[in-house]
């Protein structure tokens, strides 16, 4: 079968020892009656094979529609990719024909999403929706397809998955269908895997299992993994790397070390210090003040400062402040990025 | 919190049945949904009891019965030692007053096409005892500044807010009858981290200017553990464990308690590997069809054949200084675990 995809990859300008994805200044707007929304405003951040990128920030911050424009899947109209690069091994996504980029997707990049419910077809049922992935993309036979469907769904841990195959998507349980999601997902193998709020409406006994299959499965085939979440607790506990978005655009990438123990913008910081701590005890919790802008009308300047404690005049002006280089692979959009880091 | 404090609420062997029907025209009962299973919570003056579990173990459905939005199938509830179930007419609705609930969702739980206004002034409409018809508008706008909201705003509708905006505005509502007791079920759950934080402070000042004592459901174990005196642990309609904060989250005795508390992520990345986690295996049973015995015998690493014979009692043991209703009820530190 890997016959099959490093031939068309070659045809596509596949470099197989270019980056495994790049993300550069990528703009999406929604053009609505209340005016442009600009929800990703020049995000830019990369993966590496067997690497944890966990993209973080508050509802609405641009997250979900960054994972779409990366898939394709974008709603559009009314969104629309207005500038940047989205790159897999050295090829831009954005620039392909339409046939083409569905291909290089379909074969490398898969997502999974927070409401495996309604990703998935309540009509048919698992092991059909799995078969037909390996018919239409690898040309397998029905008996082969299926029996490939059972050592997948045994691979997600599903208990009995030969009698499960049969069964459809209302028969499992919330933490069950995130494991046929995740089937699905790896079913023609990516090497990218794009998970958006993964575990978001599940208990946290059922995180744990999800996340653990998560690592374990990223593990054994080396792939790339972006997570999409607003959990913190989540985020230390498995991402190698961290973005924080804030209206539209990566404010601070680091490393997951560096983050949370010296986190370089203000917002990465304050978001930090409100989550409740034992330490905290008795206390009032911390706090950003007001809420985040419109996208419809993001502030002039850096778009975070009506609620930041750093802010100066230079703030409130343009040009935004740049990804200024903190260290070697991290940057923070702050101008007193010194600062903030500097700060106790 | 000391013992000696007023216990402004008791539930004493509390039971909500959902009953399971068949057929349309003749309908016969095959079964019940065993939601809340015999309770027993206490809350005093002035204190949160935090209530956590996982979907479904029944908090909501708890909630639901303390402020009389649903029916008990057996049990009783004392408010100030008065049976609310027993009550009826005046007195009933009297004793009402002085519950009022929070609840999860600020985009659902406000009717959109009243103003704000009309939303914290509604309770005055079912009780006009408390203020008079023209002290109204002056207290609606009073509210309005007590949890920090704009004053001039009473005129607009709940889509004009912020969800953070919106939940000031069910806090506002839930304090317009002057209540001792607050049920928050989910009240922060919805919302980011940063509005939460603002969300929770304003809970504990009311508490601190009003002598508030609440009830706080929440599946956010840290949240619950910032806000909350005492813990009550739920699991399939039952609490298995209560203490104090220290207690349950120091010292839990129940197994289930542990595997909740160790699966929790920490947000600090050093701590990564080095956690004790408890990874539970299979689901939750159905509440229709509950396991004999101790209800999380099938999924407890510890269970022997007792578990399936005799139900453990919630009660100090042995080993466990606060009530646990396990029968090899033991410390065990998951938290701090490194
Ligand atoms: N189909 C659409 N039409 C118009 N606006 C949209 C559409 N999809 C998303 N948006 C807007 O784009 C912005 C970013 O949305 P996005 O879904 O990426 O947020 P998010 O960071 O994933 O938030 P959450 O944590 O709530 O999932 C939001 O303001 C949203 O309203
Ligand atoms: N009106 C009802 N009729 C039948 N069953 C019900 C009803 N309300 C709740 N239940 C059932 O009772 C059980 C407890 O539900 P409840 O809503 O109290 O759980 P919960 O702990 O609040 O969960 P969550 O964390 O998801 O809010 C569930 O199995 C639920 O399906
Ligand atoms: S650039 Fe200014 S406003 Fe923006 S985060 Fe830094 S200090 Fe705050
Ligand atoms: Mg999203
Ligand atoms: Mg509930």
């Amino acid at each position: 079968m890997t016959d099959i995809k490093a031939d068309i990859d070659v045809l596509r300008g596949i470099d197989p020892n270019a980056p495994l994805l790049e993300v550069n200044d990528l703009h999406v707007e929604f053009r609505t009656r209340d005016g442009i929304a600009r929800a990703v405003n020049g995000a830019n951040f990369n993966l590496a094979p067997g690497e944890t990128l966990a993209i973080l920030g508050e509802s609405g911050c641009g997250k979900s529609v960054t994972a779409q424009a990366i898939m394709g899947i974008l709603d559009s109209p009314p969104g629309y990719i207005t500038q940047g690069e989205v790159k897999y091994r050295g090829v831009d996504l954005l620039k392909l024909p339409e046939k083409q980029r569905r291909s290089v997707r379909a074969n490398h990049i898969a997502m999974i999403f927070q409401d495996a419910l309604s990703a998935l077809n309540p009509v048919f049922t698992v092991g059909f929706q799995l078969s037909e992935l390996f018919r239409v993309h690898r040309g397998m036979s029905r008996a082969d397809a299926k029996k490939r469907s059972i050592e997948l769904l045994d691979q997600v841990k599903i208990p009995a998955a030969r009698t499960r195959v049969s069964d459809y998507p209302h028969q499992f349980s919330g933490g069950m269908r995130q494991r046929v999601m995740i089937a699905m997902a790896l079913a023609l193998d990516p090497d990218v895997l794009i998970a958006d709020e993964p575990t978001t409406a599940l208990d946290v006994t059922v995180q744990a299992q999800i996340m653990g299959l998560l690592a374990e499965l990223q593990q054994q085939r080396n792939m790339g993994l972006i997570l999409i979440t607003h959990d913190m607790g989540v985020v230390a506990d498995v991402a190698d790397r961290i973005s924080v978005m804030y209206a539209g655009k990566v404010v601070e990438e680091a490393g997951v070390y560096d983050i949370y123990s010296r986190p370089a913008h203000p917002y990465a910081k304050a978001l930090l210090e409100s989550i409740p701590r034992l330490d905290m005890k008795g206390q009032q919790l911390n706090v950003i003040r007001g809420l985040p802008p419109a996208l419809t009308a993001v502030p002039k300047g850096c778009a975070f400062n009506p609620r930041c404690a750093f802010a100066q005049d230079v703030c409130r002006q343009d040009p935004p402040p740049p990804q200024y280089i903190v260290a070697p692979g991290r940057t923070a959009r702050c101008h007193f990025w010194r600062d903030v880091v500097g700060d106790e | 919190m000391s013992d000696r404090t007023e216990v402004v609420l008791e539930t004493k062997k509390l039971v909500k049945h959902f009953p399971i029907t068949q057929g349309i025209v003749f309908k016969s009962k095959v079964g019940a949904v065993q939601a809340v299973d015999g309770v027993d919570i206490q809350l005093r003056r002035g204190e949160t009891l935090g209530v956590v579990g996982e979907s479904g173990c029944g908090k909501s459905t708890l909630a639901k019965l303390l402020v009389g939005l649903e029916k008990p199938t057996s049990g009783a509830i004392n408010v100030r030692g008065e049976d609310m179930t027993k009550l009826k007419g005046t007195a009933l609705r009297r004793a009402r007053r002085n519950i009022q609930m929070v609840l999860q969702d600020p985009y659902t739980s406000l009717n959109p096409r009243m103003t704000v206004g009309d939303i914290i002034g509604e309770p005055f409409e079912i009780h006009p005892e408390v203020v008079p018809r023209k002290g109204r508008d002056k207290a609606v706008q009073d509210l309005l500044d007590t949890v920090g909201l704009n004053p001039d705003h009473v005129n607009r509708y709940p889509h004009q807010f912020s969800g953070g905006q919106r939940q000031r505005i069910g806090i506002a509502r839930a304090l317009a009858l002057k209540p001792e007791i607050i049920v928050c079920d989910e009240p922060v759950s919805a919302l980011d981290v940063s509005i939460q934080a603002q969300v929770i402070n304003l809970l504990e000042a009311l508490q601190d200017e009003f002598g508030l004592s609440y009830i706080f459901i929440a599946h956010d174990l840290s949240v619950v553990r910032h806000i909350a005196d005492r813990v009550a642990v739920m699991y399939l309609g039952r609490v298995v464990e209560t203490g104090n904060d220290q207690e349950i989250y120091e010292n839990p005795t129940h197994p289930y308690t542990q595997a909740l508390l160790s699966a929790v992520p920490v947000p600090d990345p050093t701590l990564r590997g080095h956690r004790d986690q408890i990874v539970l295996e299979g689901d939750v049973p159905s509440p229709a069809n509950p396991p004999s015995g101790c209800r999380f015998r099938t999924r407890c690493w510890k269970a022997q054949s007792i578990c399936a014979e005799q139900d453990p009692v919630l009660s100090i043991r042995e080993r466990s200084p606060h009530a646990s209703a396990c029968h090899f009820a033991e410390p065990r530190d998951v938290v701090h675990a490194l």
